[in-house]
């Protein structure tokens, strides 16, 4: 299986990027924002024991990190079906 | 039974499910061989994928520097799993789309040049040999302690053990080996830890415990731990930056790139049959390693106040010394816990302040291993936990050696320097790496240059400034060229071995530091094993500029980018 057309490969291409984007936007927030660069302003708030900014660094960015790669995994394979190129 | 009698046995009984299983699995598969070599399931490929990629680092070191740490001590646990994000979306579905098996192939192919496989085998090298220097300190630690022997003996025992394990060799490519050695990792890293947290907080869900009450009390568990170790002048539990905000952000992002660039992880997205499979094989690594990382903060978080508590109970009495606890004195026959009665009263004392402190060596790499046996569970607990330090350290060792060994005989010099050698000669050229890297990485492991996890976050910091940029530019890039990516490398790697050698002495041998170790002289406060982010930066932009002032790649090589970017049309693994 191939691309139909030269733009269907650049369409796809694109929304592929741009889905990456979109992800490793959220992958830098949960980690070095919420993690590192806020995390002064996080501490102030109190979840149980801990505090947000901690959490997040050694907790809520690991979760949120596995979630990233199963939703790339699915919205690639419906990418794929899309413009007919999955694998066999 | 006695604890020593329980752990040869466990240990032992681990050892023989491995070998059974390899053998079972090697005499049952032979027919279909070819078939399963990309037909791994992507549940099995990625639980495979955590037992090779959790090592002594993440077993044994990474809670016990985090326990003093503290928050600085995230570093780690985002870096090292963050980077699978990168993984799974930047490399994984395109490198297997390729379909090679060595990275360098890939970097030689894409580059159109040998001069670039050369280099990158190069880097290889260095990164996974200062890889398994870390390991070295994470088995010596373990060995030192179960065998009761000081630390240089058990380095020496846990070198030959790792080169018997690594020559047996095809044993670790057999996915149903790493299964069953992730299954005992993480059984024996969670275990001690559900008790732990059952005993302190009542919540046996340690990544739930740590956020909770103590048993009987209203106090944070997290509350109190900042209150002991502040008492004492060390610094606040949950807020203790790691020298300032920008090197945890180097430091994160160092280990991040480093873990998308370390060979041995990426060979694994080559065994699963298809690009989609790659993608969700990338994602079910990270959920079995994610078990073991939320974990660890626990572990570390309880394990600091149950060492504390021990020897100065809240409101009570420093430790008599006579009547230290038996793990106490196992320790101190490693040489890794030292007392000095300072003061001569008798009593321990323990503090932030090194002039009075009478714990002379608390090395940080023994808190997981021993962090069982000051919480006083059982004995089978603590067995277990041997045997999954050793399962962790040893499956990694035998890994690394394995790149490095194939990245010689394969990529060097069947790749490059005489094509025509027959199979053999390829063979024992292998083996024959294997054990320099061996006889190497113990000389160094024998003053390493920092705890294993450390050690090992150097190792991190080369992949991050010299494999990660290649193959990054070397997929979203067309306009990269041979030039310019061999350009990158060099000065990547070169830039990050300097800044590491300077402060760390050449090839980390004590007293060669050319500029002293001193943190002042830091740059911008970044730590060497945070520079492998500045080396990827300087790698980019070398590579770049270097690539628009000489000629673009041939139109080949622009058609071989497309054709990765591509799920359908895959080839099947293959195997060399």
């Amino acid at each position: 299986m191939a691309f139909q057309s030269e733009d269907d490969a650049k369409a796809y291409w694109k929304e592929n990027v741009s889905l990456m984007v979109k992800l490793m936007v959220i992958w830098f927030v949960v980690s070095f924002g919420c993690g590192i660069l806020l995390v002064d302003v996080l501490n102030n708030i109190q979840i149980g024991g801990y505090k947000l900014g901690f959490w997040f660094a050694q907790q809520g960015s690991i979760y949120v990190f596995v979630i990233l790669t199963f939703y790339y995994a699915r919205k690639m394979g419906q990418l794929d079906r899309k413009y007919g190129v999955e694998g066999e | 039974m006695d604890l020593k009698t329980l752990t040869y046995i466990v240990v032992g009984m681990t050892f023989a499910l491995y070998l059974g299983i390899a053998f079972w699995a090697r005499a049952g598969s032979t027919k279909e061989f070819y078939v399963a070599g990309g037909g791994v399931h992507p549940v099995a490929n990625g639980m495979a994928t955590a037992a090779d990629w959790m090592s002594a680092a993440s077993f044994i070191s990474m809670a016990g520097l985090i326990a003093f740490m503290g928050y600085g001590g995230s570093v780690f646990l985002m870096g090292w799993t963050g980077g699978y994000v990168i993984l799974a979306m930047l490399l994984a579905p395109y490198l297997r789309k390729y379909g090679k098996f060595t990275v360098p192939e890939f970097i030689g192919d894409r580059y159109y040049s040998k001069v670039a496989r050369v280099v990158a085998v190069v880097c290889l090298i260095i990164c996974s040999t200062t890889y398994v220097i870390g390991q070295m300190k994470g088995v010596g630690v373990a060995f030192s302690r179960f065998l009761e022997v000081k630390y240089e003996v058990g380095l020496l025992i846990g070198m030959v053990i790792v080169f018997m394990y690594a020559v047996l060799g095809g044993m670790k490519g057999i996915t149903y080996t790493q299964i069953a050695q992730y299954v005992v990792l993480i059984f024996a890293y969670t275990i001690p830890a559900i008790f732990i947290s059952m005993n302190l907080t009542g919540n046996p869900l340690p990544q739930l415990g740590l956020g909770s009450t103590m048993s009987g009390s209203d106090v944070y568990l997290l509350d109190r731990l900042d209150q002991v170790v502040t008492e004492l002048g060390f610094a606040e539990y949950t807020t203790s930056v790691r020298g300032n905000t920008f090197n945890m952000f180097m430091y994160t992002l160092s280990l991040m790139i480093g873990t998308a660039g370390l060979p041995h992880v990426i060979i694994r997205f080559f065994t699963v049959p298809t690009v989609k499979d790659a993608r969700s094989s990338a994602g079910w690594a990270l959920v079995f390693i994610a078990i073991l990382y939320t974990t660890a903060p626990a572990v570390a978080g309880m394990a600091r106040l149950n060492l504390h508590e021990t020897i100065k109970p809240m409101g009570g009495e420093n430790l008599v010394y006579e009547e230290r606890p038996q793990w106490f004195k196992n320790w101190e026959k490693t040489g890794l816990l030292e007392f000095e009665d300072k003061n001569g009263d008798g009593r321990i004392q323990y503090s932030a302040n090194k002039a009075t402190s009478e714990m002379v060596t608390v090395d940080q790499d023994i808190m997981v291993l021993a962090n069982p046996e000051i919480a006083k569970l059982p004995h089978w607990v603590i067995a277990l936990v041997a045997a999954g330090g050793l399962a962790a350290a040893l499956s990694t060792a035998a890994g690394l050696l394995l790149a490095i060994s194939s990245a010689i005989s394969h990529d060097l010099l069947k790749g490059v320097i005489a094509p025509d050698i027959n199979e053999k000669t390829e063979l024992l050229a292998s083996r024959i790496a294997m054990a320099v890297a061996i006889c190497g990485a113990g000389y160094l492991g024998y003053n390493p240059p920092d705890f294993a996890a450390g050690t090992v976050a150097l190792a991190f910091g080369l992949a991050a400034s010299s494999i990660f940029p290649a193959l990054m530019m070397g997929i979203f890039s067309k306009g990269i060229n041979k030039e310019g990516a061999v350009a990158g490398m060099i000065a990547g790697i070169t830039v990050t071995l300097l800044y590491v050698f300077q402060h760390k002495g050449i090839m980390f041998v004590p007293g060669t530091e050319f500029l002293g170790g001193m943190p002042e002289n830091w740059f911008l406060g970044v730590e060497p094993n945070a520079f492998g982010a500045v080396g990827a930066a300087i790698n980019f932009a070398v590579a770049y500029t270097v690539s628009r002032v000489t000629q673009a790649p041939p139109i080949e090589v622009q058609e071989l980018v497309e054709h990765i970017r591509v799920p359908s049309g895959v080839a099947a693994a293959q195997d060399h």
